[in-house]
């Protein structure tokens, strides 16, 4: 793998910036791999790199129907954090941050992980108390939490209004090693790194069927370019999770919804952090280049169209305007939509399924990017071990028929 | 924002509709006599279709009744509304149509 | 203002109006009817921006909304500051205040300009190779900088004080555009009956005739422009829209677009809106949204004085601004002559017209060869020169193979007009999801399918000419109307096409082998070369979607109107694939960016969300209450007297409650009739308890679940008749539970004779609650015997209350002899008054939700949603009594037999003591086991309720835990930031355990 470095590109750039290497091969595939990753997103391409890396598999094929990084990898806000309510979710998520916290160094390529800090508002008395459970659960767990008061939340993040508004903020939860990072970069800087281990990664490759042999064990895909064989295959398909692991009759939990996602004209740094608010439903940060960044919801049908309504992102900009009444000049520059896939209770699945060398990693909903490092880790170590790592192991398939749920949206519901 | 057939008021905006998920998926009649595999397919098992697929949707802020609707998920084209209890309509595909005829 | 760069007369422009304006500070003047471009260009201003990344200097590239460089902020007044605005768009008005932007300390002399020189070190996608060493210096030093150097303007700092708008409107035809295509569409469908929506970005309607010298010749109708505009204008079916971007095309052909109403007036009425947002719900949309010319890339393309030929036609025949004085046209297609015969006639000289095409004839190159212009054809261009303007330009002769091999020649100018033909706008129709076909000799994407009602007529579908465009326009809209659903007269067919209707080209034009000497921008506005392109495609990035996102092509503020197709082409060339093979990237909304203020409309406030009161709002607020939000309601959460605190205030409330009578306002609760003769049915299966036996006249404390066994919702019920139920639900599930009760009602058992309805609105709720309670309401309650016998604890009688008709509830929330009054809410507040009144003698005390929760604390009564979290059922919560035990099904029942549900370490819920009896607990404070458990461990529950009892002199909580009833009498810790405290497991019943006093 070609160093990447500030005297490397000095280096070219005497030459011209020639003399770069295409960052991973155009591979072909063969007809047979150790392991094939069915889908060259983040989650994807990171597990085919820890099966390269940790667990010294690397006949491993990633297979993508389109080009890498072109789902959710592309498609989301960016946003990380862990500050999740259930011990078994936030040593998931920060399993995640805690990679996130080297990714760059580890890859040598800079995904520009911002640890700028997640503020989660309160609107209400109820509010109040979900938050300081969140915050309270997250220190006996280990993962930084704190409450700031209103004030507090207001002086880390002046522009943001906390009176005088529908819904005046009471106080946010705030963790600082939350942040963003540049998504697009993840996709390619795991894209190089696994191939640099020999992993193949296959775009334009769709998926048309998964082979079983007599034993009802995978064998193989049938692919748009032909078949390839495999014994172990490990389904990382977001947006498509149903309609991949149907191939193989497995069935899911889950249901695909279109959500949105939009950027404003770049302006110069406002924008310290990232506020989200699950009351009034909106989410914003200011990007590298200077975007405002800005999540919508999701649509209430399911789609698989990669685009939502206008109510929605008009939903979201009406909620930004009212914590942030200076940003009603901005103006939209981009939007687009994604398909998340979402489970009853809003968490994951990373697990083996009914299927002997099946293993799949679904069903993360809206949150998917944040867990892109520990997603893809904990998929390997399933894939290698055909076992779960400990923290991967409730989030089965089968907690669903056993009802060991982790209710992520329940334990935030609003009621009384 | 799709444009709903309600089939007892007609055409209306989806902002007057709550979305409810696929259709026919019936209570077991007799729940106690299910495994708790069976339960759990009735509670979320769905076949979360790319293409034509029933679902539910329920005029909330109109006439307050449920009715099933044949949406094609991968263009959100409405292929049919039908009330509950009648069968779904056997789809008649939209064709596209050319930019300038 | 030099006369010299106007023209003696013509134009669109309002000569008799001059308005004032600065730039950057100086002052200047331009003409009513003049864009802030064109009135800049007229004062010879040309260097009006810095690029995003080498902060080369730029001018005006267009004359339209695909301006990438002539970006600048509008200061209305010192909130009214606007960033990012394209000088081509922004109307003149007097008093105009614009400034650059992105550059320090000044345009002219922009110290970021030294990033031109680190060029060669800082491609594509640069930042992802390195500030990685030292890790930590990445948050501390290349962040900050990588941030501050990015972005355009400044985002405005404070409040926007202008109003916004948004309207929904219907329409048989809603047409985009109002060119000749747009024009004669809506006159064809507004002819044949239609009722019509034309809307168009541009002040004034005319679309690219607004360009031309003589837009009747254009036509080959002298009359037909204003006729058809006129005609339009008075068609009662007609609604003309203009300043009206249609900015998205959403499912089953709705279209929002965006109306600006006051940005180009100088005093806007502050009443009047700034803008309005509409959403357009068409039968069918035409799409006549025209053409974009495509600049051409040669190296030094990028500096001030090089516009597009189109562009500086635009600003000659509807400005009467001369770009320049000398002019050099760079071509690939016949379109720029037209621009160079125009200059010539205004007098500007044109010193050459460099076709790269080796052979070139035709109407207009014989024109422009007649007229004496040096044609050089089979030439193309290796360089410009000049830094704040273009000075001169230097071209090569071309070989038989295409290879530039003359001698260089340098020519002098200092206006340099490219064309590589036109790009349809085929924005809208592809966001409507309609296929793009490759066009190879427009070297450009054209309409193909469209799942909605659309179609395209004109130039957005490669239809150039005016005449042909008009035409086609008149047929798209008659067969609008026709599918529209109403009677046309005869339809008169597609506009037959010429052999050669357009030219085009994309990609870099040739240059010599070799290291280029200077940059050839594609991306201007990012700054994105064709050296760029070249170097993603080597790094193996091969999807356009990969280009675009490692190089930032395309992805600046113009979203890459100008640049997309040329960058397509140069990559296709490098990697050796067919254009349309590489891809095309998607359209989406918004066409141009559009005011976050227009999405957010009217939303503001209390306008944001539907504020509900109960009607007995106006009374507390009179008395000082202070409320809480709790759905959309407003709820009184305590009643302070003067200077007194909410603790102190909740102490005293809580006593009066205890000792004498307190009055509640629970009008918020979410109340259900239940009725029909299969109501005690619909009830068994969906609630939990047995309702069978419930007497008439009696209530019973309901728990509903979902069909996953988690408790959903809580509430009591009191049977009315035997055929009729007064449901009552939380505050904030009335909806859902309403909903969920009419899913099952209507899809699972619709053989059930039942009906629903919401009684939330219809009653107030009025708690008298406390020892005194049934002395208050003797004096005033007719037709029912208050004593315990008569109406004891748990029953409902109707009645009067001051001549009122209404429902008495005997229940209590707070563990004391308590009634709710149920009257029909317009009589709420007068009955609550009388109560108050009488009561006054008892000491009646009013109550908020704050003591509301502290009293039901008090008893172990739980708040669904804060005491249960989705996960609860109801043998956690305590609940299982309730269950009824005979019925063979209820809603939730199967779920709960599932393994989890009976393992003996789920959470239940207990009460908790602190060994120190004023310390209160957090709510959503940790349970653990260990008196010594430091972080991270592994909770075994958390606090759902905390409060400090002044009843009982201590603090109380309630706690779900991990085999808490196993644990009763226990120690465990609670952690805090000041250690773990000691807590006793008890029962979450803290007074009064036999509810003697609730019976009383």
């Amino acid at each position: 793998m070609q160093r990447f470095s500030g005297l490397s590109l000095i280096r070219r750039g005497l030459n011209g910036q020639r003399g770069w290497q295409p960052q991973w091969r155009r591979a072909e595939p063969k007809p047979d791999y150790d392991a094939i990753i069915v889908g060259g997103g983040g989650h994807g391409l990171g597990a085919a790199f820890y099966l390269a890396k940790e667990h010294g598999i690397t006949r491993v094929a990633v297979l993508e129907k389109g080009w890498i990084g072109g789902g959710n990898t592309g498609r989301n806000t960016t946003i990380i954090r862990s500050n999740y309510l259930f011990d078994e979710s936030a040593a998931l998520y920060d399993h995640s941050v805690q990679l996130w916290e080297s990714l760059s160094q580890v890859l040598n390529y800079n995904v520009m992980f911002s640890q700028r800090g997640v503020m989660m508002l309160a609107h209400t008395v109820h509010d109040v108390q979900v938050s300081q459970r969140h915050v309270h659960a997250n220190r006996a767990n280990g993962v930084d939490n704190e409450w700031l008061t209103s004030e507090e939340a207001r002086a880390h993040c002046p522009l943001l209004k906390v009176d005088d508004i529908r819904y005046p903020v009471l106080g946010a939860a705030f963790q600082r090693r939350g942040g963003t990072a540049r998504h697009d970069a993840v996709a390619w800087a795991f894209a190089r790194a696994a191939d640099a281990l020999g992993v193949d990664i296959i775009e334009n490759c769709e998926v048309l069927g998964i082979r079983r042999d007599a034993g009802g064990a995978v064998s193989g895909v049938d692919t748009t370019r032909g078949t390839i064989r495999a014994p172990r295959i490990g389904v990382s398909a977001a947006g498509h999770s149903s309609v991949i692991m149907r191939m193989a009759g497995v069935d899911l939990p889950i249901e695909s919804y279109p959500l949105q996602a939009l950027v404003s004209e770049p302006v110069k740094p406002i924008f310290p952090c990232v506020v989200m608010s699950n009351t009034i439903h909106a989410y914003i940060s200011q990007s590298d280049k200077g975007e405002m960044v800005i999540g919508a919801g999701t649509d209430a049908y399911t789609s698989y169209t990669q685009r939502g309504g206008l109510h929605i992102s008009r939903h979201a900009l009406e909620a930004i305007c009212e914590l942030f009444p200076m940003f009603r000049r901005l103006r939209m520059l981009r939007s687009w939509g994604g398909i998340v896939d979402v489970t009853p209770d809003r968490s994951p699945i990373i697990a083996k399924t009914p299927v002997p060398g099946l293993y799949v990693n679904c069903g993360w909903g809206t949150g998917g990017f944040k867990a892109t490092p520990g997603a893809a880790h904990l998929l390997a170590w399933t894939i290698a071990h055909d076992a779960p790592h400990p923290i991967n192991a409730p989030f089965t398939i089968e907690r669903f028929r056993d009802g060991n749920l982790i209710d992520e949206a329940a334990a935030a519901a609003v009621a009384h | 924002m799709l444009l709903i057939n309600c089939p007892y008021c007609g055409e209306r905006p989806e902002l007057e509709f709550v979305h409810g998920g696929q259709a026919h998926i019936a209570r077991p009649g007799s729940p106690a006599e299910c495994s708790d595999q069976q339960w759990a397919d009735y509670l979320y098992r769905r076949d979360n279709i790319k293409g034509v697929h029933a679902e539910r949707w329920r005029h909330t802020h109109g006439c307050g009744r449920f009715f099933n609707a044949l949406r094609d998920t991968t263009s959100d084209q409405f292929l049919a509304t039908y009330k509950i209890g009648e069968q779904p309509p056997v789809p008649a595909q939209a064709q596209p149509r050319k930019a300038t005829a | 203002m030099s006369p010299t760069l106007r023209t003696p007369s013509g134009g669109r422009i309002n000569r008799a109006r001059t308005v004032r304006f600065t730039f950057d500070g100086r002052e200047l003047r331009g003409f009513e009817g003049d864009t802030l471009a064109s009135a800049l260009l007229a004062n010879g201003v040309h260097l009006v921006g810095r690029s995003f990344k080498y902060h080369r200097p730029r001018g005006v590239l267009t004359a339209g909304p695909e301006e990438p460089n002539a970006l600048v902020a509008i200061r209305r007044d010192a909130v009214r500051v606007t960033p990012n605005l394209r000088a081509t768009e922004v109307e003149l008005y007097e008093g105009l205040t614009a400034h650059s932007q992105n550059r320090w300390p000044s345009l002219k002399l922009d110290v970021g300009a030294v990033n031109g020189l680190l060029s060669p070190f800082i491609p594509a996608g640069f930042y992802y190779k390195t500030f990685m060493w030292p890790r930590r210096a990445w948050k501390r030093l290349y962040e900050p900088r990588i941030r501050a150097a990015a972005g355009l303007g400044r985002a405005p700092e404070h409040p926007d004080p202008d109003s916004y708008s948004n309207r929904f409107a219907h329409c048989d035809v809603l047409v985009v555009g109002g060119g000749p295509a747009g024009l004669a569409a809506a006159h064809a469908a507004a002819e044949s009956g239609a009722r019509v929506i034309l809307c168009d970005e541009q002040p004034q309607l005319g679309g690219s005739l607004l360009c031309e010298q003589d837009p009747g010749a254009a036509l080959e109708d002298g009359a037909w422009l204003a006729r058809t505009i006129a005609g339009l204008m008075a068609h009662p079916r007609v609604t003309v829209l203009t300043r009206t971007t249609a900015f998205g095309y959403f499912p089953h052909n709705l279209l929002g677009l965006e109306q600006r109403l006051t940005d180009h007036l100088a005093q806007p009425d502050p009443a009047q809106p700034r803008e309005r947002q509409w959403q357009v719900r068409a039968r069918e949309v035409v799409l006549a949204t025209g053409a974009i010319e495509r600049p051409l890339v040669f190296p030094g393309n990028d500096r001030p004085g090089i516009m597009l030929a189109g562009a500086a036609r635009s600003y000659l025949n509807r400005y009467g601004v001369l770009a320049g004085r000398r002019a050099v046209l760079v071509t690939v297609s016949d379109e720029a002559y037209r621009c160079a015969l125009d200059l010539h006639r205004a007098g500007t000289p044109v010193a050459a017209i460099i076709d790269v095409r080796p052979q070139v004839a035709g109407e207009l190159p014989e024109a422009a060869r007649r007229a004496g212009l040096p044609v050089h054809t089979g030439t193309t261009v290796v360089g410009t020169a000049g830094r704040l303007r273009v000075k001169s330009i230097r071209i090569r002769k071309l070989d038989a193979h295409g290879e530039p091999r003359g001698a260089v020649e340098r020519i002098a100018c200092d206006l340099v007009l490219m064309s590589g033909g036109h790009t349809p706008s085929a924005h809208l129709f592809s966001q409507s999801r309609g296929k793009l076909h490759w066009n190879e000799a427009l070297q450009a994407f054209l309409p193909g399918e469209s799942p909605e009602r659309a179609r395209c007529a004109g130039a957005c579908r490669g239809i150039f000419s005016a005449a042909a465009a008009r035409r086609d326009g008149e047929n798209a809209g008659t067969l609008a109307a026709r599918d529209a659903g109403l009677v046309v007269g005869a339809v008169i067919g597609e506009p037959a096409l010429g052999p050669a209707h357009g030219a085009a080209a994309s990609g870099e034009l040739p240059q010599p082998a070799g290291r280029p000497v200077s940059k050839a921008f594609v991306d201007w506005q990012n700054d994105v070369t064709s050296r760029d392109l070249l170097l993603a495609a080597r790094e193996g990035f091969r999807s356009i979607e990969h280009i675009k996102r490692y190089t930032t092509t395309g992805m600046a503020t113009d979203q890459g109107k100008t640049s997309n197709l040329n960058a397509l082409a140069i990559v296709a060339r490098q990697i050796g694939k067919p254009i349309p093979e590489v891809g095309l990237t998607t359209f989406r909304m918004p066409y141009t960016p559009v005011t976050f203020g227009g999405f957010a409309g009217y939303s503001r406030g209390e306008l944001f969300d539907p504020v509900r009161t109960t009607p007995i709002h106006d009374w507390a607020a009179g008395k000082g209450a202070v409320f809480e939000d709790v759905g959309l309601w407003k709820r009184a959460r305590y009643f302070p007297r003067p200077g007194e605190s909410m603790h102190a205030a909740v102490t005293r409330e809580c006593q009066a409650v205890r000792a004498h009578c307190g009055l509640f306002d629970g009008s918020t609760l979410g109340k259900i009739e239940v009725v029909g003769k299969d109501a005690v049915t619909f009830m068994n299966r969906l609630y939990i308890n047995g309702w069978t036996s419930l007497a008439v006249g009696r209530c019973r404390y309901g728990i509903l679940l979902r069909d996953d066994g988690f408790i959903y919702d809580d509430g009591v019920v009191a049977r009315i008749a035997e055929d009729r139920f007064h449901v009552t639900t939380t505050t904030g599930g009335a909806a859902r539970v309403l909903a969920m009760m009419e899913d099952y009602l209507q899809t699972e058992w619709p053989d059930l004779s039942v009906w629903l309805t919401s009684t939330t609105e219809q009653w107030a709720v009025i708690a008298v609650q406390g020892p005194s309670a049934r002395q208050v309401l003797e004096g005033l309650v007719q037709d029912v015997d208050l004593s315990a016998a008569a109406l004891p604890h748990m029953s409902v009688a109707p009645g009067r209350i001051c001549g009122v008709p209404m429902r008495l509830f005997r229940v209590s929330f707070t563990g004391e002899l308590g009634f709710e009054i149920n009257v029909p809410a317009d009589f709420g507040q007068a009955v609550w008054e009388a109560v108050y009144e009488a009561g006054r003698p008892h000491g009646i005390t009013p109550y908020g939700t704050e003591a509301m929760h502290v009293l039901r604390a008090e008893k172990g009564y739980i708040i669904v949603g804060q005491d249960t979290d989705g996960t609860v059922t109801p043998d956690d919560a305590g609940l299982a009594w309730a269950v009824g035990a005979r019925k063979p099904d209820f809603v939730g029942k199967r779920a709960l037999e599932r393994p989890a549900m009976h393992s003996p370490q789920r959470k239940q819920l207990v009460g908790l003591l602190t060994a120190e009896p004023h310390v209160v607990l957090e709510e959503g404070a940790q349970v653990v086991l260990d008196a010594r458990a430091a972080p991270p461990t592994r909770p075994i529950g958390h606090v759902t309720s905390s409060y400090y009892s002044a009843t009982l002199g201590r603090s109380i909580a309630l706690a779900l835990v991990r085999g808490g009833r196993a644990r009763m009498g226990q120690t465990l810790y609670v952690p805090t930031p000041r250690g773990n405290l000691a807590v006793q497991v008890t029962s979450p019943i803290f007074y009064d355990p036999k509810g003697s006093r609730q019976n009383a």
